[in-house]
Parts: structure tokens; C-alpha cells; sequence
């Protein structure tokens, strides 16, 4: 008797075992993030198909619902080969895995979280996804219970002309109300309440302003720093 | 059932890659059985190999001499180098012959989960060897994966301001492949990178 399941997946991270095997680290959609042993996913064929990135159908069966267990992979969108060669895209990608990896609990169902990562992947393909970036990772702290409140301005109960977030709340803040304050004040880019693409000063802000939160929340809870590849992201939009 | 020597000699044969225990141990037999054909001279080429093997303070590679063969030889092209991500790869060029430049070994690859950042990559011994002035292109071939077009973006970026052209390897179809057996990946970087004929 074994346990088994299919489902849809990406790609988070995956380490070399032995010779020829590899244990990848999937998001999938109904099972969360899983890892698996791959058999001949460190070989030739294996290699190309689980880069981080790539949309995968997946099927993981085991013994025990506890144990490692192994993933038959197969490919259904190549995502990764797609932004080889665009650095930023590929920074992009690369830190949109790394973040997951980093910061979603092994084996908890986040769906919300795989379909905001779908999305941003598929976006990887427009000149939006700077902006579907940083939406998910604003979805990835709704998802692991850390939302950020962008509905009304936490000191005047104002909709209109938020313009910072409250780092100890997590709340917007309307412009008039948090000019006092607003060195203090984690800038709130205008794309995040009012939709549509962020120019790169607001990238940058909304990437400031998402990593405080996974940093605050979810990292440094664990004793971790935001991984290399997303601080590499966050470094292109500052320069 | 072995004594203690042949069963280390099977223990050590048994972490080589593409060794298991079962063929390590057929192998320590077959060394055992040709012991004056075989294992005397690989005990000797061993011991010479970890005596006299060094790393190549120049590029990275592995000889018996400093600065290696390859940055030694007076007849290969001073103004191409090729970065690679280790000495497997510097190798796989070397056999195809294909490359009379000289090459720079990074060491590996950016990467998470291993802990390399740019800093572990050794880019200021590149910058200085670029400094020199001698070398005109940089070609980066490292792996098309994600860390090796990652790493294959930053080193790029390194080097732009030095002023020296820097050229990355092809990734489309390989020699004998038939498009029905390509993953879409190689696929599709193979359409973008598509040539005039």
C-alpha cells in the first residue's frame, strides 16, 4: 500500500543527489511545497527540465505519508529557458523561486501562493511583471497570514491618497496624515491600491516595502536572511 | 571475508562517481588480481598525482606545473579567455578542440542553496587578468541553467565596465538531435537563437 498524488507544480529548488538523482522542492497547487526525490533528475535529460521556474505536472508517491518520497516530472511549461537570456527576467525568476523556497512551511497547502507564482510567471512573457512581482509577494504574506491592509488609512479612515504603510501595523497611511511621520513610514507605490503597472521608482518601493514584511514576519523569525537571489532583484531597481 | 586493506581500497574505490559498492569491490579484485600490470602503477600515479598536482594560480585549472600547460603555451591565443565554472568544463572544451584561447575557472556557480555569491566567484582575479590588457573578448560558458545563466549575467556585468566585448556559448539544438526528442526549452531558446544561412 503507498500514498500518491498528482498535482500541478513549479519548480522552487533543486539539489544534486548522487550521481544521477536530484531532490527538487516543487510549490505545487494543492499540496504546497513538497520536495521529492527525482530519479535521474541530476542527469542530462532531468537537469533541463527541473530548473527553478518551470511548470511542471507532477506525481510524488511514497510509502508513508512522512517519508521523502520520489516524483515522476514531467514538463509543461519552460518558463526558465524562456528568460535566459534577459538578466533582469531571469533575476526576477530566479528570486520569485528563491522567496518560496525561503519562506513557504514544507507541506501546508498554499494555493493562493501557487496561483500568484503561476502569475507572475506567466507575466515573465509582458513588460508587466515587475509590478505581478511584487503582487506576489503581497500575496505570499496574505497567504501565510502577514496581509498588508491597503484598504483605508489607518490614522483617518480616508480610501483615497494612500501614500505610506505603517511598519509596525502593516496599514496604509494616507499622504496628509503620515507627512509627520513619514521618514518613519514605509513608502506605499500607488500600483498596489489603484492597480495597473508600477514605474521603477515604485518597483522599488514596492519591493522595500514587501521584503520589510518577509524579512519582520517570516525570516527573521527563523534566524534567515533574504535570500541572495532577491536581494540581487532589489539591487537592480536601485541602480 | 576481505582483510582491512582491500576492504579500505574498496571503501575509497566506492566514492569515486560512477563506483557503487558492488563495482568498487570488483574493481579493488581486479587490481588485486593484475597487481603488477595495475596496481602498483596506479598506486605510483597516485602518489605522483598528489604530490605534484596543484591548482593553476592564473586560471584555475589542475597540472603539475604553475601557471598551468595551457597558460604556459606561448602558441595559444592571448586575447580570448573563456570563463568556465569548473575544471570538468575547462576539460570538455579542451577535448573538443574547438578553443585555442585561455580560461579562467570561476569555481562554481551562484547559488542559494550551496551559499556562493559573487564574492566566492573570484571576479576581482578575473577583473585584474582582464586588467592586464592582453584579452580583447570573454567568452562565458557557463551551464544553461538558471544559475549558470545567473552567474553567466553577473560576471557580464562585472565586466562591462573593463571596455571588453563579452560573448556567451549558443543554446539550441545539439549535434545528432532530432527537434521530436528536444525538451521546449531547448526548443524554444534554439528559435530564438536561429541564423541567416
Amino acid at each position: 500500500m503507498s500514498i500518491q498524488w498528482a498535482d500541478e507544480a513549479v519548480v522552487l529548488a533543486v539539489q544534486r543527489h548522487g550521481e544521477s538523482g536530484a531532490i527538487a522542492s516543487l510549490l505545487t497547487r494543492a499540496h504546497g511545497r513538497h520536495p521529492g526525490l527525482v530519479h535521474g533528475g541530476g542527469g542530462k535529460s532531468g537537469r533541463g527540465l527541473l530548473q527553478p521556474g518551470n511548470r511542471v505536472q507532477a506525481w510524488w508517491h511514497a510509502r508513508l505519508a512522512e517519508q521523502l518520497g520520489a516524483y515522476r516530472i514531467e514538463l509543461v511549461t519552460a518558463h526558465a529557458a524562456a528568460v535566459m537570456d534577459d538578466p533582469a527576467r531571469l533575476a526576477a525568476l530566479a528570486a520569485a523561486c528563491a522567496i518560496g523556497e525561503a519562506t513557504l512551511p514544507e507541506r501546508e497547502p498554499h494555493p493562493a501562493a501557487f496561483v500568484a507564482l503561476a502569475a507572475f510567471l506567466d507575466a515573465l512573457a509582458s513588460e508587466a511583471w515587475p509590478s505581478v512581482y511584487v503582487h506576489w509577494e503581497m500575496a505570499l504574506l496574505r497567504d501565510l497570514g502577514y496581509g498588508l491592509d491597503l484598504s483605508s488609512c489607518a490614522a483617518t479612515g480616508r480610501a483615497d491618497d494612500l501614500a505610506y504603510v505603517s511598519p509596525r501595523t502593516g496599514r496604509a497611511v494616507s499622504r496628509e496624515a503620515g507627512r509627520p511621520w513619514h521618514e518613519r513610514l514605509l513608502a506605499l507605490p500607488r500600483f498596489l491600491t489603484e492597480g495597473g503597472e508600477g514605474e521603477a521608482a515604485e518597483i522599488r518601493d514596492g519591493l522595500s516595502l514587501t521584503a520589510f514584511f518577509l524579512d519582520r514576519h517570516v525570516l527573521a523569525p527563523q534566524h534567515r536572511d533574504m535570500p541572495a537571489a532577491r536581494a540581487r532583484l532589489a539591487e537592480r531597481f536601485r541602480s | 571475508m576481505v582483510g582491512r586493506e582491500i576492504e579500505r581500497l574498496i571503501q575509497l574505490l566506492s566514492r569515486l562517481p560512477g563506483l557503487g559498492s558492488r563495482s568498487a569491490r570488483r574493481a579493488a579484485l581486479h587490481l588485486v588480481e593484475k597487481r603488477d600490470t595495475l596496481l602498483l602503477p596506479l598506486a605510483e600515479a597516485l602518489a605522483a598525482a598528489a604530490e605534484k598536482v596543484r591548482t593553476c594560480s592564473v586560471c584555475g585549472n589542475f597540472d603539475s606545473v604553475d601557471p598551468c600547460t595551457i597558460c604556459g603555451d606561448p602558441r595559444r591565443e592571448s586575447t580570448l579567455l573563456c570563463v568556465v565554472e569548473d575544471v570538468a568544463a575547462l576539460w570538455a572544451l579542451e577535448r573538443s578542440g574547438c578553443f585555442r584561447g585561455r580560461y579562467h575557472v570561476l569555481g562554481g556557480l551562484l547559488s542559494a542553496l550551496d551559499g556562493i555569491g559573487p564574492d566566492d566567484l573570484g571576479l576581482p582575479r578575473l577583473a585584474a587578468r582582464i586588467g592586464e590588457g592582453a584579452i580583447a573578448e570573454v567568452i562565458l560558458a557557463t551551464p544553461a541553467t538558471v544559475e549558470g545563466q545567473t552567474t553567466a549575467h553577473v560576471v557580464a556585468e562585472h565586466l562591462t565596465p573593463l571596455g571588453v566585448k563579452v560573448s556567451a556559448l549558443a543554446h539550441g539544438v545539439p549535434v545528432g538531435g532530432a527537434l521530436d526528442y528536444l525538451d521546449d526549452g531547448t526548443i524554444s531558446a534554439a528559435v530564438k537563437a536561429r541564423r541567416a544561412l
